[in-house]
């Protein structure tokens, strides 16, 4: 079973490559890198709600949190490849301290849910009153409302004058996104990524047999807030600008919206569905008719009471039939959850 | 001796501004277990349907309390026709659906009434208590937070269309073996519901400049308080906003209004540590 599913995954990856070299056909390489970066974000929260049933509304202020760590110790160091790694660590301790405050609390879905959602304000609100001299970390000043441009963006490793923009971010992006999308299903091939699974279908039992469930979930939610990071610092080199907004409710819905309609349960899916409406958010900019927000809106109205799974694993068990991969209703449990309500 | 006066009117305001934004997702998620995520939007709507009707010549408080409850009640209704009654007992589902026609409503109402800010004035003129500048129509928004929690009180507990709506509440299928047909309890919920997000927008709108947008800043702070608050209506909506007024307000009264919200929300994730099933989950079990 895992063998093949590793099999899918380097199909995956070749068709990846393809498109990596097809689609600056089609699109600008700035377009493109931010839908990469998306598509890395979405996968983050791809993994931990559709593989770990763990609900979280405020994967934005793990994204932010990264974007926010890079920038800072871009400007205070004038390199790119420690702020790199700070920007990925920062993001995952604070996601595994948050995560085990909740996984210990015990607590369910919905109140996961307003947690991670109340700690993405809390970010929102404090960043937006950073303005003052006062909140300066060494060199970088946050800058509140108006954001903290003028850092380090991403530079070859060593070398702090050769920038890493444009087409070279573009492909150093959808490089960092293959990579992670292996890693990340090397780990749930692992026994690690199973027990997770399990803890998703049935946390009692695997308790029961012996695992600690709690330590395992809030270590899947800091492999996911890291790699949320890691987007954020991207997106911080792409911008070369950080902002509050980053935080926003706005920017947390629209990777919950991403992941529905790609797919849950699937890691394909949230990346397509993030490459997907991130275009089509830009394309509608580009018009004045209809508002853009009404039509992301709609969307997701209509997946979530059409396609309760998503794009992907619809078209996947449309096309697979009755084949391997059809595991009845996975996706829809993790996104369920296990609240009192379900029946 | 003025001073404590102010102080105390402010936290009573800011509990009543809780329990105004609030009462409309407490009664559907106490009822019917149904987050609404679209709740701010309906007081977004509520704000307009009053705007509109004071420009149309409405009396202000007519317009507030009578037009505003009515027109998102129905908006409301419509809602659940189409989208919500295929999502009962799938709380996530529900959520995200909402949250969907939250930015469709925000979408619609930015083409509708484009992104400026529209308002009308407050009825009600301000007075002095010592040296101190007070607005006077804080009272009127505490004077309708007290009744609406009194009316909601007195409806559940006293009246036969409270006790349907209790026990559908405690188990819908008893009810509806019965006799009663959960589907309609659960749509006049919503319309109740509604009506009541309506009646906070049209009741807030004069104290704010209108923006589609407008819905989006309260969303949060109703989601938490009825959260926290847990599954009892009355006691719920009225502990978690006592508790989530006092220190946002006192926080407010310390250091300013970004350190007092910020303080609300630290108390939220903190309560829901401590009580994950809301403070009535724990405390007040079972009452209203």
């Amino acid at each position: 079973m895992e063998a093949i599913r590793l099999r899918d995954a380097a199909w995956v990856v070749l068709a990846g490559i393809v498109l990596m070299f097809v689609a600056p056909l089609v699109l600008n390489y700035y377009t493109l890198t931010l839908l990469v970066i998306y598509g890395l974000l979405a996968l983050s929260l791809g993994l931990i709600w559709g593989f770990g049933g763990i609900l979280c509304f405020g994967q934005a202020a793990f994204y932010g949190l990264g974007a926010y760590a890079y920038a800072v110790s871009a400007a205070n160091i004038g390199e790119s490849t420690v702020p790199m790694l700070i920007a990925i660590a920062v993001p995952f301790v604070f996601a595994f301290l948050l995560g085990a405050m909740m996984f210990y609390g015990r607590l369910t879905d919905v109140y996961m849910g307003v947690i991670t959602l109340v700690v993405t304000l809390i970010f929102f609100r404090f960043m937006n009153t950073t303005a003052g001299p006062e909140y300066q970390i060494g060199q970088a000043r946050l800058g509140g409302y108006n954001g903290m441009p003028g850092y380090q963006t991403l530079n070859v490793p060593g070398d702090p004058s050769a920038y890493i923009y444009d087409s070279s971010l573009y492909y150093v992006s959808f490089v960092i996104l293959l990579l992670v999308y292996v890693l990340v299903r090397l780990l749930l091939a692992s026994p690690f990524g199973r027990i997770a699974v399990a803890i998703r279908e049935n946390e009692n039992r695997v308790e029961l047999m012996g695992y600690d469930a709690r330590f395992r979930k809030s270590v899947l939610f800091a492999i996911g807030g890291g790699i949320a990071g890691l987007a954020g610092a991207l997106y911080a080199s792409w911008a070369e600008i950080v902002t509050p907004g980053l935080f926003s409710l706005g920017q947390s819905a629209e990777i919950i919206i991403w992941c529905i309609v790609g797919g849950l349960g699937t890691l394909v899916g949230p990346v397509l569905g993030a490459a997907v409406l991130g275009y089509l958010k830009f394309a509608l900019g580009q018009q004045t008719a209809v508002d853009n927000v009404l039509i992301m809106g709609l969307i997701l109205v209509v997946v979530v009471l059409v396609l309760p799974r998503g794009v992907v694993p619809s078209l996947m068990s449309a096309f697979a039939g009755t084949s391997r991969r059809n595991r009845p209703n996975a996706a829809r449990r993790g996104r369920r959850g296990r609240g009192r309500t379900d029946g | 001796m003025d001073l404590a006066a102010v102080f105390t009117l402010e936290i009573l305001y800011s509990i009543a501004v809780l329990v105004l934004i609030s009462a409309g997702l407490a009664v559907v998620f106490g009822m019917m277990r149904v987050i609404n995520l679209a709740h701010g939007e309906f007081m977004m709507m509520g704000g307009y349907a009053t705007i509109i009707a004071v420009q149309a010549g409405i009396n202000v408080y007519i317009a507030m309390l009578i037009v505003a409850p009515l027109v998102v009640g129905v908006i409301g209704l419509v809602v659940e026709r189409l989208v919500i009654r295929f999502l009962y007992g799938r709380l996530v589902d529900t959520m995200l659906a909402t949250w969907g026609l939250s930015l469709a409503f925000t979408g619609a109402a930015v083409m509708i009434f484009g992104n400026t800010t529209t308002g009308v004035s407050t009825p009600i003129s301000g007075f002095t208590l010592g040296a101190y500048q007070i607005n006077g129509y804080n009272f009127f928004i505490i004077v309708v937070s007290i009744l609406l929690l009194v009316a909601a009180y007195a409806i559940l507990r006293g009246t036969r269309l409270g006790l349907v709506a209790r026990g559908t509440m405690q188990s819908a299928d008893m009810a509806a073996a019965l006799g009663y047909s959960p589907d309609r309890v659960y749509m006049s919920t919503f319309f109740v519901g509604s009506a009541l997000a309506g009646l906070a927008g049209g009741v807030l709108a004069p104290l704010v400049g209108l923006v589609p947008t407008w819905g989006s800043a309260y969303i949060a702070k109703a989601f938490i308080t009825v959260i926290s608050g847990g599954a009892s209506i009355v006691l719920g909506l009225l502990s978690s906003a006592t508790v989530f007024g006092l220190v946002s307000q006192t926080f407010t009264f310390l250091s300013g209004p970004v350190i007092g919200e910020v303080a609300l929300l630290v108390a939220a994730i903190v309560l829901l540590r401590l009580l994950p099933q809301g403070i009535t989950g724990r405390f007040f079990k079972g009452r209203l």
